[in-house]
């Protein structure tokens, strides 16, 4: 356990330092420099940027300075926004955006699990059916496109919900269905295929010939099977809602982190597109990692290292 | 054959023959009957595939879908990007069967261009994936050891990046253009297409010194061609039918968030995200048809994609 | 000798897309208390549903029990409520399977698998539970069995994981153990072992035994009696002297013939051909186009069983009066 859990970290640890260079470098391959006057006309804010990021050193000197302010969680100034750093829009921007997410994460695994579940105990039923039939259309439509539905429908015709911001629980409805649907069909299909398999499995039969009971059966014994898969592409998935909460709080006009991202790119203000990419790449990398380590400790193959009985 | 399954239809003793006591000839239709006549591979696989109603609905719909891609925009009247401003924003009627948008542009006409783009987009950025995939995962397959556990190693890294992170970021900096969606789509993209490859070539191996080392001569290269290209090809159509609408959907993603492919070219997403505001206004049209055909097209891919898996699965073989 | 199971005219079923499979079309055996009965055939013959079915474990849908009775203690188990027939699984009659590489589920310790069958049945203490556990991993033969309790089955190796599931089969005391392939997934020298195993268990518990397998050799060493089937039927039942010395099926004979054996040098003869589609299985006598000597009633008419002895009965034609004339002209034209 403790080797995997040091190769794991090896790994997080050089995806964390590809991802730092990657912007570094290509921040400063942008031709005419992004740090320059044209991109900016205030002198305050030219000054705090030369000084951020060292523009009087020389290049490798300002790389390592770079790394080293990462490092130490300064992401730089804003051009576009005098006064304003990286750090200052994340921190009003980012717990918003983590609400969002954290929500979205447990609607969209909770019902996904269910979903899956009854669909693969109810193979080839009704129910089976229309859970597929829901996790088809979630993959299918994106969430921005979902996201304006549920706004025409739920919010402007029948006013069911508030068009838009992020004020009360109400407020979450629609964004949060928007985005954790997508998840959701995935964790739904993933899930089922994989119960459904792991019900044929010798240990499966093994069990209803020791007389347990059904209940017992699912949930001591393939449930947690089951589930493995799914636990191994948590990564990818809160990459995916990560990623689209930069459209949704774009729609809903929720002020979190993703909507000061996509105004950053509209703005072409590069500062706060490093240093939001940079962060957002390492909270995404530090999950992944996480993810890697509960999983460890779930399967018992990598938990325990193997000993020969005979 | 119904008859087998009653078995008052046997005969009952005193019906039994004397002369039924002598020995059998074998025929050979029976023999022949032991043997059943085994399909080919792909014919077996289309067989299932036709079967997969959901399937055929995808593969219809794309198939329609290339064909009005290339001759839609001929075929209609207007221009993509020249509108007239006097009609904005038209109701489908018999004369714009799609409406008009903001710019009193054709949205039939623009629909079907920018299938052409998202198919680009996503077939090329498909291509791309299995060809960087092939030749990585086949190396890193084929060869082993150290340098298949080196390349392995670099797709684990790789595959921890966050894939549409790095693609904004190295859109912002190389600027948005169809030809740089497609590279920024791809240079995370094959990763997976890799894996796939690599496990493949590792199972062609095994199979290959399996039957070298039991010397079944000839027939080895019979046993490839026949039963393990096709197995192996499996997964990788199937990834591919994967890749495809995965592209689409980024390319709609980036340009919801200003990335997208820029004028003259219309593709869905722009489409969806010049339109987001005119719904309210209650123009529904405009977002309607771009959105209708991200999603049908994601759908008919995810069902196509599913449908081969199921077909092509040598585990399912009867 | 009293009768602990009896099946009689067992039918099962799979309706599947491709149609109907009638994978078990009329069986009938009994095993004594005490006893080992073994169920010989080819693979796909219909052994593993045969057992499924008493165990009532046919998955549903496809396959269902269309006919017939399972008499277990007099008791039609067949006729039985699902949960009924739980609390007979484990506690009666137990069921152990070929692979010990699938059978245990790789996420539970040892120990949790082992004794959960037991406080499912019988409402005991974990202190209890735990030392009876104990008693069945030295029982099996296992080392050190407080520590290997907590351990994972991918720590064990087949051999070890295969004596644990016949420890998990046992735990409740049993009076009947269904051994589906118990070996065929093991070594050689492993496979011998766990039959001396079953001997062993049979000696200290009494427990009847029905061992399953594709292999005549395994059945040699343990089994008391021998039923051989083909295609869904039994068609030779006997002692295993009748059907190691006197057997009198084709089919037996031939699989007697693809054995290796210590009398019969040299020579193994495999029996040629397949068995016949189980979608649309013939008429008359499946054996029909790979048996040597069939004639043309086999492939007209099922052969009634014939007695030979009170433990030897078959169903072949040649058994017919008229067949034995035939048998006679033919060895008189050799000469
Ligand atoms: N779940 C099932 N669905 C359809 N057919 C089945 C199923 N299980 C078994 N069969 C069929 O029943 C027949 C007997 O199988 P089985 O009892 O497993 O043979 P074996 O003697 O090797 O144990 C086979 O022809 C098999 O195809
Ligand atoms: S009944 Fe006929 S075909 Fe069947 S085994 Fe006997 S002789 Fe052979
Ligand atoms: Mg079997």
């Amino acid at each position: 356990m403790l080797r995997y859990i040091l190769k794991r970290l090896l790994i997080m640890i050089l995806t964390l330092w590809i991802i730092i260079t990657l912007t570094f470098v290509l921040m400063t391959s942008i031709p005419g420099s992004p740090f320059t006057s044209d991109q900016t006309s205030n002198e305050t804010v030219q000054q705090n940027l030369e000084k951020h990021y060292n523009l009087d050193k020389p290049k490798y000197m300002q790389y390592l300075l770079y790394l080293k302010s990462i490092v130490t969680l300064d992401f730089g100034p804003s051009i576009k926004q005098p006064n304003q750093t990286v750090n200052d829009l994340l921190g009003r921007g980012f717990p918003i955006s983590f609400e969002l997410g954290i929500v979205t994460v447990i609607v969209a695994v909770i019902s996904g699990i269910t979903l899956g579940v009854l669909a693969a105990l109810r193979h080839n039923g009704i129910i089976d059916y229309l859970a597929m039939g829901i996790a088809v259309l979630g993959i299918s439509i994106p969430n921005f496109i979902l996201a304006t539905l549920l706004i025409q429908k739920l919010a402007v015709d029948w006013e069911i919900f508030p068009v838009a911001t992020w004020a009360s629980p109400m407020h979450m409805v629609l964004p949060v269905l928007a985005l954790a649907t997508g998840p959701m069909a995935i964790i739904a299909r993933l899930t089922r295929s994989t119960m459904l398999e792991v019900l044929t499995q010798d240990y499966i039969k093994m069990a209803r010939a020791k007389g347990l009971a059904p209940w017992k059966i699912i949930i001591k014994h393939a449930l947690r099977n089951a589930l493995m898969p799914v636990i191994t592409i948590m990564g990818t998935l809160l990459a995916g809602i990560l990623t689209g909460t930069f459209v949704i709080e774009q729609i809903f006009a929720i002020p979190g982190m993703g909507k000061y991202f996509v105004e950053s790119i509209n703005h072409r203000d590069y500062p706060v597109i490093m240093g939001t990419t940079v962060f957002y790449s390492a909270f995404l990398i530090i999950m992944l990692f996480l993810v890697d380590i509960a999983y460890g400790f779930v399967d018992p193959r990598i938990k325990v290292t193997k000993k020969e009985g005979e | 054959m119904k008859s087998n399954q009653h078995p008052h239809h046997i005969a009952a003793k005193e019906q039994i023959h004397d002369d039924w006591f002598r020995w059998r000839e074998k025929d050979k239709s029976e023999q022949e009957q032991v043997s059943r006549p085994s399909l080919s591979y792909w014919k077996d696989a289309w067989r299932r595939l036709r079967k997969n109603k959901l399937a055929m609905l995808g593969l219809v719909f794309l198939i329609v879908l290339i064909i009005m891609a290339i001759f839609g925009p001929i075929l209609s009247p207007y221009e993509v990007n020249k509108g007239v401003l006097s009609d904005q924003y038209q109701a489908p009627s018999s004369e714009h069967w799609f409406g008009t948008d903001s710019h009193g542009r054709d949205v039939f006409t623009r629909t079907w261009y920018g299938a052409r783009i998202s198919l680009f987009v996503g077939f090329m950025a498909a291509l791309i994936d299995v060809t960087i995939g092939i030749v990585w995962g086949g190396i890193s397959g084929y060869k082993g050891g150290r340098t298949d556990n080196i390349m392995m190693r670099i797709i684990e890294i790789l595959y921890g990046l966050p894939y549409l992170l790095v693609v904004i970021l190295l859109l912002v900096v190389l600027g948005p253009s169809l030809s740089t969606i497609i590279v920024a789509l791809t240079v995370t993209g094959w990763v997976g297409m890799a894996r796939i490859v690599r496990g493949q070539v590792m199972q062609i191996k095994n199979y290959e010194y399996v039957l070298a080392s039991k010397s079944f001569g000839t027939k080895t290269s019979r046993i490839i061609r026949r039963n393990l290209l096709p197995n192996t090809m499996g997964p990788i159509i199937v990834q591919m039918t994967l890749t495809v609408p995965s592209a689409i959907f980024a390319e709609a993603f980036l340009s919801f968030i200003g990335l997208g492919i820029q004028a003259p070219y219309a593709s869905w997403g722009v489409m969806a995200n010049d339109s987001l505001g005119a719904i309210l206004s209650g123009n529904w049209w405009t977002l309607f048809f771009p959105a209708f055909f991200i999603s049908f097209t994601m759908f008919a891919f995810n069902v196509l994609g599913d449908g081969l898996q199921d077909a092509l699965d040598p585990k399912l073989r009867k | 000798m009293e009768k602990i199971l009896e099946v009689q005219d067992l039918h099962v079923r799979f309706t599947t897309y491709g149609g109907t499979v009638q994978a078990v079309r009329g069986v009938d055996f009994h095993i004594h208390k005490g006893e080992t009965l073994a169920i010989v055939g080819e693979s796909g013959c219909g052994k593993s549903v045969t057992s499924n079915a008493i165990m009532r474990l046919i998955p549903n849908p496809p396959g269902k029990i269309t006919k017939g009775k399972v008499l277990f203690k007099g008791q039609d188990l067949t006729k039985l409520t699902e949960k009924k027939m739980r609390s007979i699984r484990g506690v009666d009659i137990s069921m152990i399977f070929q692979d010990p590489m699938t059978a245990l589920n790789p996420t539970l310790t040892i120990g949790t698998q082992l004794v959960e069958g037991l406080k499912q049945h019988r409402k005991v203490s974990d202190s209890i539970a735990m030392k009876k556990a104990l008693e069945m991993m030295q029982l099996v033969g296992i080392p050190n069995p407080e520590e290997r309790m907590k351990q994972y089955p991918h720590q064990f190796s087949g051999g070890m994981r295969q004596r644990i599931v016949i420890a998990i089969a046992l735990i409740c005391e049993p009076e009947l153990l269904i051994a589906d392939e118990p070996t065929t997934a093991l070594d050689v020298t492993i496979q011998a072992q766990i039959l001396e195993l079953f001997e062993k268990i049979q000696e200290v518990t009494g427990v009847s035994i029905i061992l399953i397998t594709h292999d005549l050799g395994v059945v040699a060493k343990i089994a008391d009696r021998i039923a051989v089937m083909y295609a869904g039927k039994i068609i030779e039942t006997g002692t295993k002297r009748e059907i190691f010395y006197q057997p009198q099926h084709p089919y037996t004979q031939g699989l007697l013939n693809s054995v290796p054996r210590l009398d019969t040098k040299g020579k193994l003869q495999p029996i040629n051909g397949t068995p016949p589609d189980l979608f649309s299985p013939p008429l008359g006598c499946p054996f029909t186009s790979r048996c040597p000597l069939a004639m043309e009633v086999c492939n007209k008419v099922y052969p009634d069983s014939t007695r030979l002895s009170d433990s030897h009965a078959v169903d072949c034609w040649l058994q017919d009066e008229r067949a034995k004339k035939l048998l006679a002209t033919m060895v008189t034209n050799k000469r």
